[in-house]
């Protein structure tokens, strides 16, 4: 059975859940192989066996890490010359599209991005499902040039464990003066806010302008419900909560099975962000507001009344 | 410095967008404009030279006819001037083809110090167009800039990723994309949109890039839509109002789904 190979997104060796995802994805498409790019191999090692990687491509050279992107794909082109695997599977993050992009000419393959499913494509290749413009249409497409290359949106494939080997195969890398043209030269860790990371958790909590400033009653009602806490750009503009929370076409895209919109009008902006959510859920003071539109639940109302009684009723729910 | 300014021309985002029969993008069917994310990019642009030392800056876009739009907007706002790369057997491209086409545009303009792009389109939004470009073009890739600096020869960008913010340094000549945290687009001035009129525009076809009709468009697209469909509207759910009692029946909501 052909490899399909998954770059493994993790902090320091801590894997996310995307990967497990791709894993998932890429057991369907052949013989997952991991490359784990970076330190905290041994940390991130039984993760990887867990959801079935029968190999793991190590790669430590901290030359790969201290560059952006470029390094990755002249790794990932190396390894697809080396085993012509079936697919290659990465996170559509920034990154994961930018690396994706890189090894698409390289490897002169066809390349999907922000893939909500993918399947064996029937006379062979890869087919793919993605959600275009603001979640309006679904695009079913085929990749069948080259080693179809695959950008998969966190939260689309339900995590199927399944016991690898992952087999250690460590790999030796020589990079192109081009790889380490662009270097990171300082990096500021962002404070970890202890609560489930935005792209990943099964539950988001956004607040909009309507919040005034006061993102207390947000924050509340997502503990309640273990819940990230997103925010719309009025209120990262307004410098009330980091750029990196920000739902929408500028910002991160969630898919989670619950998103609760907290004073968000509903831009068609904000709703590329979020439109693909399983239950979407909108406190707004505004009848007329255009989230009504897509909520399956919604209350009219002050989301300062309205969060803080929902947040005690959910705790004593819990018990 | 000259620098050379990528910009699309998409159907705005407000309209009804939809597909041919072809499930190729309708163009025609919607009104199109400049891709607003590369007006922050035309922006940088303008900004890096009017604080430097001068130079000129190019828009270059590919696209339809109409897609001269998006330059008029860019030399408007007060680029110098545009490349408008028009050829029929370019339709239905893919971001591989089109990658191709824009970095062959760009070598033939020769000398230049950057290259500057949007984070992403606002219809495909892919956000690879950058990357793709920087890894055809041979330069190096500094991406996602909500800052941007050059001194000295080197750009260097603030990146803002989920976990850290980076700082990361180049040497010119570099393919930079900036997103919309790193500047406030102007409007064109009256001065502004009277000066463009008179401005330099080029249209170039392939034969002038050098690149084979074959390289490009539907048919030599290395993925294939098989199909598209729409997605039918999400139906409206319960609304209530809160009379006291909008929180509970709100978490009410939250138990009976199994989220509690
Ligand atoms: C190129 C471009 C990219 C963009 N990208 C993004 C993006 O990625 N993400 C994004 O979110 N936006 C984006 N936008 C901006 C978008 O168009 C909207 O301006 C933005 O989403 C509005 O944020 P908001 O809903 O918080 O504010 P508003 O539209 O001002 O809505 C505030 C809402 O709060 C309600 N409200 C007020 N007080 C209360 C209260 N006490 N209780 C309950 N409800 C209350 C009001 O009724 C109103 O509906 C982008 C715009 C452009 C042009
Ligand atoms: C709904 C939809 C889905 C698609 N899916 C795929 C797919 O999965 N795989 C695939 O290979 N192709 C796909 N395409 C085709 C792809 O959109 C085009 O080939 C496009 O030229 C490149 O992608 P982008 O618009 O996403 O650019 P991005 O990478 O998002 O653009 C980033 C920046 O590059 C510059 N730029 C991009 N295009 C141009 C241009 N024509 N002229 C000037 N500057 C430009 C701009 O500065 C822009 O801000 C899709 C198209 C649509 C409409």
């Amino acid at each position: 059975m052909a490899e399909v190979l998954v770059l493994v997104d993790h902090v320091d060796g801590t894997v996310r859940k995307t990967t497990a995802e791709l894993l998932t994805a890429a057991a369907r498409l052949g013989e997952p192989s991991a490359v784990f790019v970076g330190t905290g191999f041994e940390t991130a090692k039984d993760a990887l066996a867990q959801y079935g990687a029968a190999k793991v491509y190590r790669v430590e050279d901290p030359a790969v890490t201290d560059h952006l992107v470029a390094p990755t794909a002249e790794v990932l082109a190396q390894l697809v010359g080396q085993a012509s695997p079936a697919a290659v599977l990465l996170p559509s993050s920034a990154e994961g599209k930018e690396i994706a992009a890189r090894l698409a000419i390289k490897t002169e393959s066809g390349l999907v991005t922000d893939a909500t499913d993918v399947q064996p494509g029937e006379g062979g290749g890869v087919k793919t499902v993605q959600s275009v413009f603001a979640g309006s249409y679904t695009v079913t497409t085929s990749v069948t040039k080259g080693s179809p290359i695959v950008t998969v949106k966190p939260n689309s494939i339900p995590v199927q464990e399944a016991a690898g080997a992952a087999a250690d195969e460590s790999v030796t890398v020589a990079l192109s003066d081009l790889a380490t043209a662009a270097k990171i030269v300082d990096r500021k860790e962002k404070a970890a806010s202890g609560r489930p990371q935005l792209t990943e958790a099964a539950i988001v909590v956004s607040g909009g302008r309507g919040t005034g400033g006061d993102f207390g009653p947000v924050e509340q009602f997502a503990d309640s419900l273990g819940a990230a806490v997103g925010a719309s750009r009025a209120a990262v503009d307004a410098g009330w909560y980091p750029h990196s929370s920000q739902v929408g076409q500028t910002g991160v895209q969630v898919s989670p099975q619950l998103y609760v919109a907290a004073g968000i009008s509903g831009a068609i902006q904000h709703r590329a962000g979020m439109q693909t959510s399983k239950t979407i859920v909108a406190v707004n003071k505004d009848p007329e507001a255009p989230i009504f539109e897509l909520v399956d639940f919604g209350v009219v109302g002050d989301l300062f009344q309205v969060l803080p009684q929902a947040t005690t009723e959910v705790q004593a729910r819990k018990g | 410095m000259n620098i050379v300014v990528c910009v699309k021309y998409v159907p705005d985002a407000q309209s009804d967008r939809s597909f041919k029969a072809d499930n190729t993008t309708d163009r025609e069917a919607v009104d199109g404009l400049l891709s607003e994310l590369d007006e922050y990019a035309v922006e940088a642009a303008l900004a890096l030279n009017e604080a430097g030392d001068g130079g000129e800056v190019t828009v270059l876009t590919m696209g339809p006819e109409d897609a001269a739009d998006a330059i008029k907007k860019g030399l408007q706002m007060g680029a110098d001037k545009g490349v408008h790369v028009l050829d029929d057997a370019i339709a239905g491209s893919d971001a591989v083809a089109s990658s191709l086409v824009l970095a062959e545009a760009i070598k033939k303009l020769g000398e230049i110090d950057l290259v500057i792009t949007g984070l992403a389109s606002t219809d495909a939004a892919m956000s690879v167009v950058p990357a793709m470009l920087a890894e055809r073009l041979g330069l190096p890739q500094v991406t996602f800039a909500s800052e941007l600096t050059v001194e000295g020869g080197t750009a260097r960008i603030r990146r803002d990723g989920d976990t850290a913010s980076e700082t990361i340094e180049a040497s010119l000549p570099a393919v930079v994309s900036v997103t919309d945290q790193i500047n406030e687009p102007r409007y064109p001035s009256f001065k502004g949109i009277m000066a463009a009129k008179k401005k330099p525009v080029e249209t170039w076809g392939l034969g002038d890039l050098g690149v084979d009709a074959s390289q490009v468009g539907l048919d030599a697209a290395w993925t294939k839509v098989e199909s598209v469909e729409q997605r039918p509207p999400r139906s409206k759910g319960e609304v209530v109002t809160d009379e006291g009692e909008g929180g509970k029946a709100l978490a009410e909501f939250l138990a009976s789904r199994k989220f509690v």
